[in-house]
């Protein structure tokens, strides 16, 4: 399998490679837009500011490759900001327009509860979803987020819950996105990525 | 579904070694960090935490290496520090493969590091580093290793720290550290409850009922521990099995 692996600059975009390698995948790891709109898998790691993922699209003019390519059809995985920027907005960075290829807002997650949301949690499944074939229900996974997408959305396919209920798996036809980070989340993580690459193909 | 607490060894490095010592002093040769990272990956550990405690003999290149290397073991978070003074070297540490990078006595002497920190990597990849030392009622923030006293008081400092940007703290009781007495747990949750973000307890621990108590008397989100578990003195998977039949939720890996 070829992923191409979308290099805005994010921390973690090395280690999302290593687990994809580790899978037997082919990755490609580039900020370049003729590459990006020619791909057939793609994958938008990020972690940080959402501002800094949306601002770094836009520098390297990743946009509209970006949402042509999701447009006609190209596998698509987002992990963590790469989940939070397939929003229209984000309450993070409320000036800037995400890719908007889901409907809502990205707010905060609750004061009463230690933020960031750092760690490993649960999830609870909505409704069948091809990422989490072969996953244990009870597994846990790996966050490490402030924000969070509204967990009522028709793509919703898995929430977790700290402060109140957020989108932690969401599948949309060829849109998968993860809030957690499977690539830091053990065996489970591995799972994940290994079951978007089966579909991916 | 909540937040499972966090178990995290740590490899205190020197030279491309692990080692370790009582009371920040002291040091012998514990192992290979590879080895023990990829054990403690097996393990379930939650994170691992990799600190170049040579920082001050300038041998980055050899740390560097360090990080890479474990990193190559790891799928599960990896946090590493020990003498990052900017953000240029944190950059290098992060693009070694660190998920999160810990500074302590550079971010004492120049808070506006974790600020810059905190815009280039975002709160979550930046761990406030705190050795505290008991100074009558209250705190005292030390560094240099422990080694240097400092005029801040611990809860004051840890505030401050995440006003600035610090995700998380990484807290170490120099009391404690090494004398495997048990986590200061009275320190631990006066800080715990007194910032928004997770805290690392450290500095103590010997057997699974300390780790309980710095889970609930103590408040903290994760505890972070050394030689028990270079030692193979303490299981990681035991002491798991321990928190959860006292009613701590842990991750148990399939």
């Amino acid at each position: 399998m070829n992923v191409t692996l979308i290099d805005y600059g994010a921390g973690n975009v090395p280690s999302v490679e290593r687990a994809l390698r580790r899978l037997g995948a082919q990755v490609e790891t580039t900020n370049v837009k003729e590459k990006i709109a020619e791909a057939r898998c793609l994958v938008l790691p990020g972690v940080g500011h959402c501002a800094a993922l949306i601002a770094a699209l836009d520098a390297h003019s990743l946009r509209q490759p970006l949402i042509e390519a999701v447009g006609r059809g190209a596998a698509f995985l987002g992990i963590c900001l790469g989940l939070q920027a397939l929003y229209e907005s984000s309450e993070e960075a409320p000036t800037l327009p995400g890719l908007g290829l889901l409907r809502g807002r990205v707010t905060r997650l609750p004061e009463n509860v230690k933020l960031p949301h750092m760690g490993w949690n649960t999830l609870k499944t909505i409704r069948a979803t091809r990422l989490l074939d072969s996953v244990p229900a009870d597994a846990y996974f790996y966050f490490a987020h402030s924000f969070a997408a509204p967990a009522a959305g028709v793509e919703s396919a898995a929430v977790s819950e700290h402060g109140r209920e957020f989108i932690a798996v969401l599948e949309k036809e060829n849109i998968c996105a993860v809030q957690f980070h499977p690539e830091k989340s053990g065996a489970a993580g591995a799972q994940v990525l290994r079951n978007f690459l089966r579909a991916a193909a | 579904m909540s937040l499972a607490r966090r178990i995290i060894p740590c490899l205190d490095t020197d030279g491309g070694r692990v080692v370790k010592g009582v009371h920040f002093e002291g040091l012998r040769d514990a192992g290979d960090p590879v080895g023990l990272a990829a054990r403690y990956n097996a393990e379930g550990a939650d994170e691992l935490v990799v600190l170049d405690i040579a920082a001050a003999r300038d041998n980055r290149p050899t740390f560097l290496e360090t990080i890479r290397r474990v990193a190559e073991q790891l799928a599960i978070p990896l946090t590493a520090g020990g003498g990052i003074r900017s953000v240029e070297q944190a950059r290098a540490v992060v693009r070694a493969g660190a998920d999160k990078i810990t500074v302590n006595t550079a971010a004492v002497e120049r808070p506006e590091l974790l600020r810059k920190l905190s815009a280039e990597f975002g709160a979550q990849a930046v761990v406030l580093a705190i050795d505290a030392k008991r100074e009558a009622d209250s705190w005292q923030v030390r560094i240099r290793g422990g080694r240097q006293a400092t005029s801040l008081n611990a809860r004051e400092w840890a505030r401050r720290g995440v006003e600035l940007g610090a995700g998380e703290i990484l807290l170490t009781s120099v009391d404690r550290d090494g004398t495997q007495l048990g986590f200061d747990c009275e320190l631990t949750a006066a800080i715990s409850k007194a910032v928004s973000v997770p805290v690392i307890a450290s500095g103590g621990a010997k057997v699974p009922a300390h780790f309980l108590e710095v889970f609930t008397s103590g408040a903290a989100d994760a505890a972070l521990a050394a030689s028990i578990f270079h030692d193979q003195a303490q299981s990681i998977r035991a002491l798991k099995e321990f928190l959860r039949g006292s009613g701590v939720e842990v991750r148990l890996p399939c």
